[in-house]
C-alpha cells in the first residue's frame, strides 16, 4: 500500500465515520443490496478494498453511481460497517477531483419532465457534484 | 513503631523492564518505619519466600511490604509465608506495581515514580496494621441447586452421590429444561429424551435429592456455608403428593386452545396439562390464566373427573424457608426474540420458524409427531433455508442482537441439515454461514459429514431478506466465495437465533451478590483456573448461566461444580476473613445507616447500659456486626455518620494514611 493510499483510506474513515476493520464478512450488505447486479464492486467489497487500500479501483469504478444510496445495508450490517456510508465517501472523493462533476448543472433542465420528480433530481444534483 | 521489610520483585522483565526496581527499593528503604528492603528476580518463588523468612528473622520485622503484581495473585502466598516467618498474615500489603503499574506505562521513569508512591502508600498502611484472627463459622451440609435443566440435574445427581442432600428449585412444572425439547443431539445423533429421561428418573428416585418445580427463589440471605432460602412454591391447584399423573383430568379439560409452551406455541395443550410424557414430578398443572373455574367458577370437570382428589381450585403460593451451605445457579438459556429482525419475515410468515421449533417439528413427540410439515399448510417442505448467526456476532444494535457467538449453532444446524437430508433425500437444503465454527471433538468430522455425504449446501454468506410470496418464502442472500447474490424460493426457512441468558438470571444475581457481565451471564471467579464458582463464596456456576454451552460442555461444568460444592460441604468449620466492620459503641448515634447500607444483613441494633458521669447509667441503642455474616464490603463504614464504623485491616486511619502517602 503506497502511503497516499493509506492517507486516502484514513480519510475515508474519517469523512463517513465508519469503521471498516469492524466488518466480518458475512455478506449481509450485499444479499441486501436491491443494486447488486449494477454494480462491478459490491457493498461488502467497499469495507474490504478501503480496509486493504485497494481504492483506486473503487475511485475509477461506475459502481460509486450505482448505489442507491437506499440504506438497506446500514440497516441491516450486524456489526454497524455502515457501507453506505463508505461508498459516500470514495464518491466524494472522486467528484470533489477539479471537472469530475457527475452531474453538471446545465444538464438539469435537459432532465425535467413530467415523471421524474423534481426532487429526485435536486438529490441526485447533490450527490453527484460538489 | 514497626519494623517493616520492603520486597521488591522484578517479576522478570514483567516489572523489571518498566520499572527501575533498585530504585522502589533504595527509595522506600528512607520511609518510616523501613528497616529493610530488597528487590529479588521472582519474589513468588520458594528462594523469594525464604528471602522473607530470613529477613524475617533477621531484622525481627513486625511487617512486610511486597511490591509485586496484583494481590489477587499473590496476596495468599505472601501471608502463608509471613505466617511461616512467624508473622501474623494479616501484616502483609501488597503494592501492585505490575497491573497497576508496570503494565501500563511504557516509559521507565514515569513507572518508576509510581511504583514508588505505590510502595509508600503500601508502608504506610503497614504502619497502622494490627495482627487479625479470623472467625470460623459452621457449614449446613446441604446444597441448593437453582434450575433443572441438564445442568441442574447433572449438579444435583453428582452432590448427592457425594452423600450430601440437594434441593433442586425449577420455575416450571417439570425438570428437564431446554434439552427435553431436543430432539437429537450432536455429534452422535443419540435422541435428548432417551439420554435425559433416565437421569431424569434418577433425581426423581434419589432420597437425597428434593425436587421443587413450579417453584422460584424468593430472597436469599445469610453467607458461604450459611444461606437462607425462601422459595415460592407457585400454587399449582394440584396436590402433588396425591396426583398420579394419569392425565384423566388432561383428556377431560374442555380448554383446548391454550398455546403449548413446550412445543413453542405451535400447537395447543389444555388448561390443566403434564408437559411431557415423562416429565418429572409426572403431575398436572392448572394454569389459572385460562383456567375457566379458577377465573369465573365456571367448570369443576377436573376435580369430577380425578379419581384421586387431587384437584384443589383454593391452593395458595406458599413459602418455604431452608437453609443451605451452598448455592449452584444453572438457570441456563433462551433463544433471543426474533421481533426485531424484520428481514427475515419471522413475524409475516409462519414457515419462518428458529431452530428450537424446529427441533419439535422434528420431534415424535411434537406437533406433527415428528414428521417435518410446514406450520402453515402442513405440506412437506422441498426446500429449506438454514440461516446462521442470527443476532449472533451482532455489534450494530444492543435492542436487536448479540456480540458473542452463540456457539452451539454451527453444530445444531448441521444437525437439522443433515437430518432432514436422510430423512427426506428429495429436499434441497441450503445453510447460509458466515463462518463454520466447530471445535470439539469430533465436531467438525460431523459438520464435513452433512456436506460430503449428506449433500447439504453450504453457502458462506448471508440472508439479506426473506419476503413471502404466495406460498413461498423468497430468499435473497449472498454467495461470497463465487461474488453472486443469489435467490432461492423456499418452502421454509430455519433461523439459528442467537442464544442469552434466561430472564430469572439478573434478578437472581442481585439476590446472591453474585457478579455478571454485560450479557447478563454470570461471572465465574477467575475465567480459567475458577471457571465454576462465582466471586461471591458459596455461589457456584453450572451450565449456559455462565455463557454459551452444548450439552457435553454443560454436563462437564455440571460436574464441576458439583465437586466444588462437595468440597465445601465435606468442611466442618469454614475459616473467615477477619478483614470486618467493627463499631464503636461510644461514638455510634444509633442512626441506623448502617443497617439499611449493609448488603448482608450482617448489623443489628441493640440497647445497650453506658455508664454515665456521677455513677449514673443511661441505655442507648447502638450498632453491632454479626462477624460471620459480614463480608467486609465497607458500605457502613462510609454510610456511618459519627465514624463509629470501622473496616478492620482497611481502617480509615489506615485509607487516610495511604492517601497522604501518596499525596506528600
Amino acid at each position: 500500500m503506497t502511503k497516499n493510499m493509506n492517507d486516502l483510506r484514513e480519510e475515508l474513515i474519517r469523512m463517513s465515520g465508519c469503521k471498516p476493520s469492524k466488518c466480518m464478512s458475512c455478506g449481509k450488505c450485499s444479499a441486501t443490496c436491491p443494486a447488486y447486479s449494477e454494480m462491478e464492486y459490491h457493498p461488502h467489497q467497499f469495507a474490504g478494498m478501503i480496509q486493504r487500500g485497494e481504492i483506486e479501483p473503487l475511485l475509477e469504478s461506475e459502481s460509486i453511481y450505482r448505489c442507491l444510496t437506499c440504506f438497506a445495508c446500514v440497516d441491516r450490517c450486524p456489526r454497524d460497517v455502515q457501507p453506505a456510508k463508505l461508498i459516500e465517501a470514495v464518491r466524494l472523493v472522486a467528484i470533489r477531483e477539479q471537472g469530475k462533476n457527475r452531474l453538471k448543472a446545465d444538464q438539469v433542465p435537459g432532465m425535467l419532465d413530467n415523471d421524474i420528480p423534481q426532487q429526485a433530481i435536486v438529490s441526485a444534483f447533490r450527490k453527484y457534484s460538489k | 513503631m514497626q519494623r517493616i521489610g520492603v520486597f521488591v520483585c522484578w517479576c522478570g522483565s514483567n516489572i523489571a523492564a518498566t520499572v527501575d526496581v533498585k530504585a522502589v527499593s533504595e527509595a522506600l528503604l528512607k520511609e518510616p518505619g523501613v528497616v529493610f528492603s530488597t528487590d529479588y528476580q521472582y519474589m513468588c518463588s520458594q528462594a523469594g519466600q525464604n528471602m522473607i523468612i530470613d529477613a524475617v528473622k533477621e531484622h525481627n520485622l513486625t511487617g512486610i511490604v511486597v511490591c509485586s503484581c496484583s494481590p489477587r495473585m499473590h496476596e495468599a502466598t505472601f501471608r502463608k509465608t509471613a505466617k511461616a516467618a512467624g508473622l501474623n498474615p494479616y501484616m502483609v500489603e501488597i503494592a501492585n506495581i505490575r497491573e497497576q503499574c508496570s503494565w501500563v506505562h511504557k516509559d521507565m521513569q514515569t513507572g518508576t515514580e509510581k511504583a514508588i508512591i505505590l510502595g509508600k502508600a503500601a508502608v504506610a498502611k503497614v504502619n497502622l496494621n494490627a495482627p487479625l484472627t479470623p472467625g470460623e463459622s459452621s457449614v449446613t451440609k446441604r446444597a441448593l441447586v437453582i434450575g433443572g435443566g441438564i445442568a441442574g440435574i447433572q449438579t444435583a445427581l453428582d452432590i448427592a452421590e457425594a452423600g450430601f442432600e440437594v434441593d433442586i428449585v425449577e420455575k416450571q412444572p417439570t425438570i428437564g429444561g431446554k434439552m427435553a425439547q431436543l430432539d437429537k443431539t450432536f455429534p452422535t445423533l443419540d435422541c435428548a429424551a432417551c439420554i435425559l429421561t433416565p437421569k431424569m428418573v434418577d433425581v426423581a428416585q434419589n432420597e437425597k435429592i428434593r425436587i421443587f418445580s413450579y417453584s422460584e427463589v424468593e430472597a436469599v440471605s445469610g453467607f458461604v456455608g450459611n444461606y437462607d432460602v425462601k422459595i415460592k412454591r407457585k400454587a399449582r391447584y394440584v396436590k402433588e403428593d396425591i396426583c398420579t399423573g394419569c392425565g384423566a383430568c388432561v383428556d377431560k379439560c374442555p380448554m383446548k386452545k391454550v398455546p403449548n409452551e413446550f412445543n413453542l406455541g405451535m400447537d395447543n395443550r389444555r388448561a390443566i396439562y403434564i408437559p411431557f410424557a415423562q416429565a418429572v414430578p409426572k403431575v398436572a398443572t392448572i394454569d389459572p390464566n385460562t383456567c375457566n373455574m379458577l377465573k369465573n367458577g365456571k367448570c369443576g370437570v377436573c376435580a369430577k373427573i380425578c379419581t384421586a382428589g387431587a384437584i384443589d381450585y383454593k391452593q395458595q403460593d406458599e413459602i418455604v424457608q431452608e437453609k443451605y451451605g451452598a448455592i449452584v445457579v444453572a438457570t441456563g438459556f433462551n433463544p433471543i426474540s426474533m421481533e426485531k429482525f424484520d428481514e427475515f419475515a419471522y413475524n409475516q410468515s409462519k414457515d419462518v420458524i428458529t431452530s428450537l421449533e424446529f427441533e419439535r417439528l422434528t420431534n415424535a413427540a411434537g406437533p406433527t409427531q415428528g414428521k417435518l410439515l410446514r406450520p402453515s399448510d402442513n405440506v412437506h417442505p422441498h426446500t429449506i433455508v438454514f440461516v446462521q448467526c442470527v443476532g449472533s456476532r451482532c455489534s450494530a444494535c444492543a435492542e436487536k442482537g448479540k456480540e458473542y457467538c452463540s456457539k452451539i449453532c454451527c453444530m445444531y444446524t448441521a444437525k437439522h441439515a443433515m437430518l432432514v437430508r436422510d430423512k427426506y433425500p428429495d429436499t434441497d437444503v441450503y445453510v447460509f454461514y458466515i463462518d463454520v465454527r466447530t471445535p470439539g471433538k469430533a465436531f467438525d468430522e460431523f459438520q464435513r459429514r452433512a456436506v460430503e455425504e449428506y449433500g447439504v449446501k453450504y453457502v458462506k454468506g448471508m440472508v439479506g431478506k426473506v419476503s413471502p410470496e404466495g406460498n413461498k418464502l423468497k430468499v435473497q442472500a449472498s454467495d461470497l466465495l463465487n461474488n453472486k447474490q443469489i435467490n432461492i424460493d423456499a418452502d421454509l426457512v430455519v433461523l439459528a437465533a442467537a442464544i442469552e441468558p434466561d430472564k430469572s438470571a439478573r434478578p437472581l444475581a442481585t439476590m446472591l451478590t453474585a457478579s455478571m457481565d454485560t450479557n447478563d451471564f454470570f461471572t465465574e471467579a477467575h475465567p480459567k483456573l475458577r471457571p465454576v464458582e462465582s466471586p461471591t463464596a458459596g455461589v457456584f456456576l453450572s451450565g449456559a448461566c455462565q455463557g454459551p454451552k452444548d450439552i457435553p460442555e454443560t454436563v462437564s461444568q455440571a460436574s464441576a461444580a458439583a465437586v466444588k460444592v462437595v468440597g465445601l460441604l465435606a468442611k466442618d468449620k469454614l475459616t473467615g476473613n477477619p478483614c470486618i466492620a467493627s463499631s464503636n459503641e461510644l461514638m455510634c448515634n444509633g442512626c441506623s445507616s448502617c443497617e439499611r447500607v449493609c448488603p448482608y444483613g450482617a448489623i443489628t441494633y441493640v440497647d445497650k447500659e453506658f455508664r454515665m458521669p456521677n455513677r449514673t447509667t443511661k441505655i442507648r441503642r447502638v450498632a453491632q456486626v454479626n462477624s460471620a455474616v459480614c463480608q467486609g464490603c465497607g458500605a457502613c463504614t462510609v454510610a456511618c455518620p459519627s465514624g463509629a464504623m470501622d473496616l478492620r485491616g482497611f481502617t480509615s486511619a489506615q485509607i487516610m494514611a495511604e492517601v497522604d502517602a501518596i499525596c506528600k
